[in-house]
């Protein structure tokens, strides 16, 4: 009845090939990006922004990088953490010693370091498929991982491993309170989310998802499957690794190794997988799902026990949150293996028809 | 129109008497770790300090002010720690003190404290440097660090060797593991070996630490004179197996204070024989005071937080004397701010900053013979570096040494080279005399 697009009439080429061609889906996505730029931080305490929205949204960009790669190109990749680690450790040491960086382009370094290891990387994709990539990328991860271990330079030499940035600022403007925070990581968010949607829509994402659907068949088409493998690599590890430099930056602001661990790799898979393979919108709701819900079983359960009358013990909600958790995605992926992405638009073509299906 | 009068006055009261009872309870958050890798070793800490937290509210409270516990489950993982810290410090009136039992946790947490106002107590782990109180005003690394740890374990390798110049020539071999909290350690070890003439075998293990053939077919190759274990939960116990099966007598092995505790060992039992740690001050206390006083009128009331048969082990009594210094430097706090009023971040930090346990105070508060005298001060907010060191005898640990005290002379200017370091890089400046008054 509401979400009908009767009447929509489409009469330019620019009309009909938008982001959101039905206008509901344009104001509904207007109203929920003024939603989280205006009322969040109106509405949320410290607590809701640094410890969910802010962790939220830097994994959500690290999900849309990684759904890049493995879901619009198929390359299965267990590499992420290392990524995001190139592009933490990059734009901390150009940070560090280069007097005068500017935040952004000090992230954004690291997201050019994280392109070059990561088309490294992407090298064996060019001969291995499928599991066997998973295998050769996991490489990356632990190559990764002993190299900043090792390696003193990258740690700019610190005694302990640990690595720490501060008095953050874009432009004069502060990059220290919460809401700051949020705000800033938001607008790199909505940046890196739209030049990803045109990416997939464009030319070089249909050649993407080509090779994921057949790649012999790509190649007799005219796609030439280095070129579009490379590329997936390129542009997911670039947004990984600027996902990376927020998370070193702007969330934990002092960070060792262990922050990118091969969990964190398998984590950002997760995302993928649960949110749904070869979807934008399914990063975001990947992300929510495998940061946020976690953290919700976490503090619901107690008040879920006190309501009968049970006195839930902090270990006891540790294990009955991962247990949950993991029979929730078991129920996910049989109910819906496409993902949630898939359940939303399912949802929507209901919509569509409500209150009269045929 | 007056009973309505009545109901509100009545509302307004009863709120304000809410808010009264609330005001008169401290919060002291705990971030455990019940769960993930350390999960062994963590679960006594915090049943120890919450068991500690009950008795005071049995003995009446920090000067009639009750001690309020909530606990957040971080699995030792820094994202979740900082989770937890975030979710709990403004609860029930604002965090007193934060003890997150993880040097992760604790780097991730440093610069967050002094902005939120909150103070830091990491007994014996987190940053060494920041026993430097004045460029770290919220750190407290209280009656230890690592650095501490290191030195005093290096002299009684010393003492068994018969002096600290018979060590020249050898070599001694440290396994660690592979993050902050290992590699804490070094830089004393490091300074030690260029001072007395022996040499280093650096032996990293990456985390959790359950993989560690490679590391001791090493040992068994090179055969260090002596070894060093910087390990934490699944790790210790591991390590000591591995030491059997390439045959490394245990008698030639010592652990710091993180790698000394039962739960460790109890599985290896007879094949730890002969291993020794070094203690920060306590060790397994079963018969101490205050666990007498715990077990009366904590545990025989059925409100005891773990089982019984831990109360008293080594990282149960951690957690007891965490949790002591905690209420010890509100209790101080309260002496400057006013008795019987419930202390905020900044004032519990003046607490910290001032305490002076001595040991009449310790004694009546049952440490006695569990603890040295503390003091801590502007400049030093470590407050105390004694040690032992204890010995496995195959069920249990017994002393094996007399107390041992880490040599300021050496560990001073690393603290404050290490420190300024920090400050340089962060754009901090020293503490005026002034702000020490604060």
């Amino acid at each position: 009845m509401f979400y009908r697009e009767n009447g929509q009439f489409k009469t330019s080429y620019r009309a009909d090939s938008q982001i959101f061609p039905i206008a509901q889906d344009r104001w509904g996505v207007l109203a929920l990006l003024a939603f989280a730029v205006i009322a969040v931080p109106l509405l949320a305490d410290e607590y809701l922004l640094r410890a969910i929205f802010i962790p939220f949204l830097i994994l959500s960009l690290a999900a849309l990088g990684v759904n890049i790669l493995v879901g619009f190109c198929g390359q299965i990749s267990l590499g992420s953490g290392a990524f995001m680690a190139v592009g933490a450790y990059a734009a901390y040491n150009t940070y560090v010693r280069i007097e005068g960086m500017p935040l952004i382009v000090a992230l954004l370094s690291g997201g050019f370091f994280a392109t070059l290891v990561g088309l490294f990387f992407g090298i064996p994709s060019l001969r291995v498929k499928g599991l066997y990539l998973a295998v050769a990328t996991l490489a990356a991860q632990f190559f990764c991982d002993w190299v900043f271990l090792r390696i003193g330079w990258f740690s700019n030499n610190s005694s302990s491993g640990s690595v720490a940035v501060s008095d953050l600022s874009v432009l004069g403007w502060s990059i220290e309170s919460p809401i700051s925070k949020y705000l800033f990581c938001l607008g790199v968010l909505v940046v890196f989310g739209v030049l990803a949607k045109n990416l997939v829509r464009g030319a070089i994402g249909r050649e993407w998802m080509a090779i994921r659907d057949m790649d012999v068949a790509a190649a007799v088409i005219g796609i030439r499957p280095m070129y579009a493998k490379l590329s997936a690599f390129a542009v997911s590890s670039f947004i990984v690794g600027v996902a990376g430099a927020l998370w070193g930056f702007i969330h934990l602001g002092s960070w060792e190794p262990a922050a990118f661990s091969v969990d964190r790799s398998f984590q950002l898979l997760f995302m993928v997988i649960i949110g749904g393979m070869g979807s934008i919108m399914g990063s975001f709701f990947g992300a929510a799902f495998i940061v946020v819900l976690p953290i919700f079983l976490n503090q619901a359960l107690p008040a879920l026990g006190s309501l009968f009358g049970l006195d839930i013990s902090t270990a006891l909600v540790a294990h009955t949150e991962v247990m949950i958790f993991g029979a929730l995605i078991v129920w996910f992926l049989i109910v819906e293996p496409h993902g949630l992405a898939k359940l939303w638009s399912i949802g929507k073509q209901k919509l569509r028809l409500w209150p009269f299906p045929h | 129109m007056k009973i309505r009068h009545i109901v509100l006055a009545g509302l307004v009261a009863s709120a304000s008497a809410g808010a009264f009872a609330q005001a008169k309870e401290q919060f002291f958050p705990v971030l455990s770790g019940r769960t993930g890798p350390v999960a062994p070793n963590a679960t006594p800490w915090a049943n120890g300090h919450n068991d500690y937290m009950k008795l005071v509210n049995a003995r009446g409270g920090i000067n009639g002010v009750k001690t309020l516990v909530e606990e957040c489950e971080t699995g030792y993982a820094t994202d979740r720690g900082v989770e937890c810290y975030e979710r709990l410090k403004n609860k029930n009136g604002g965090a007193t003190v934060f003890q997150p039992l993880s040097t992760g946790i604790t780097f991730a947490l440093t610069e967050k404290v002094a902005a939120d106002k909150i103070s830091l107590i990491t007994s014996g782990y987190g940053r060494s440097d920041s026993a430097d109180g004045g460029i770290f005003k919220w750190n407290f690394p209280l009656i230890g660090h690592y650095w501490v740890a290191g030195d005093t374990v290096l002299q009684h390798i010393g003492k068994k060797a018969g002096g600290m110049d018979k060590l020249k020539g050898k070599k001694i071999g440290v396994a660690y593991h592979d993050s902050p909290f290992g590699k804490e350690l070094l830089p004393i070890l490091q300074e030690r070996a260029a001072q007395y003439g022996f040499t280093l075998q650096l032996l990293p293990v990456a985390a959790p630490g359950v993989e560690q053939k490679a590391t001791w077919l090493q040992v068994r190759r090179e055969q260090p004179d002596y070894m060093i274990l910087q390990t934490w939960g699944v790790m210790t116990g591991t390590a000591i197996k591995e030491a059997q099966a390439v045959g490394y007598s245990r008698e030639k092995m010592f652990g710091t204070w993180w790698s000394g505790a039962e739960p460790d060992l109890k599985d290896v039992g007879e094949g730890a024989k002969g291993y020794s740690a070094v203690m920060m001050q306590h060790g397994a206390e079963p018969q101490s005071a205050v666990v007498k006083d715990i077990m009366d009128k904590v545990h025989s009331k059925g409100e005891g937080a773990g089982p019984k048969d831990e109360v008293g082990s080594v990282l149960y009594m951690r957690g007891v004397v965490g949790a002591m210094l905690a209420t010890e430097g509100v209790r101080a706090a309260q002496e400057r701010f006013g008795k019987g009023k419930v202390m905020n971040g900044e004032q519990a930090r003046w607490g910290y900053e001032n305490l002076n346990l001595t040991q009449a105070k310790l004694d009546a508060l049952g440490f006695k013979g569990v603890m040295r005298p503390v003091s801590t001060s502007c400049a030093d907010h470590m407050g105390s570096a004694w040690t032992r060191v204890h010995t496995w005898d195959g069920s249990k640990f017994v002393w094996a040494s007399d107390w041992l005290q880490a040599d300021d002379q050496v560990i001073r200017p690393l603290v404050k080279a290490s420190a300024d370091k920090y400050a340089a890089e962060k754009k901090l400046t020293r503490r005026t005399p002034a702000d020490c008054q604060s």
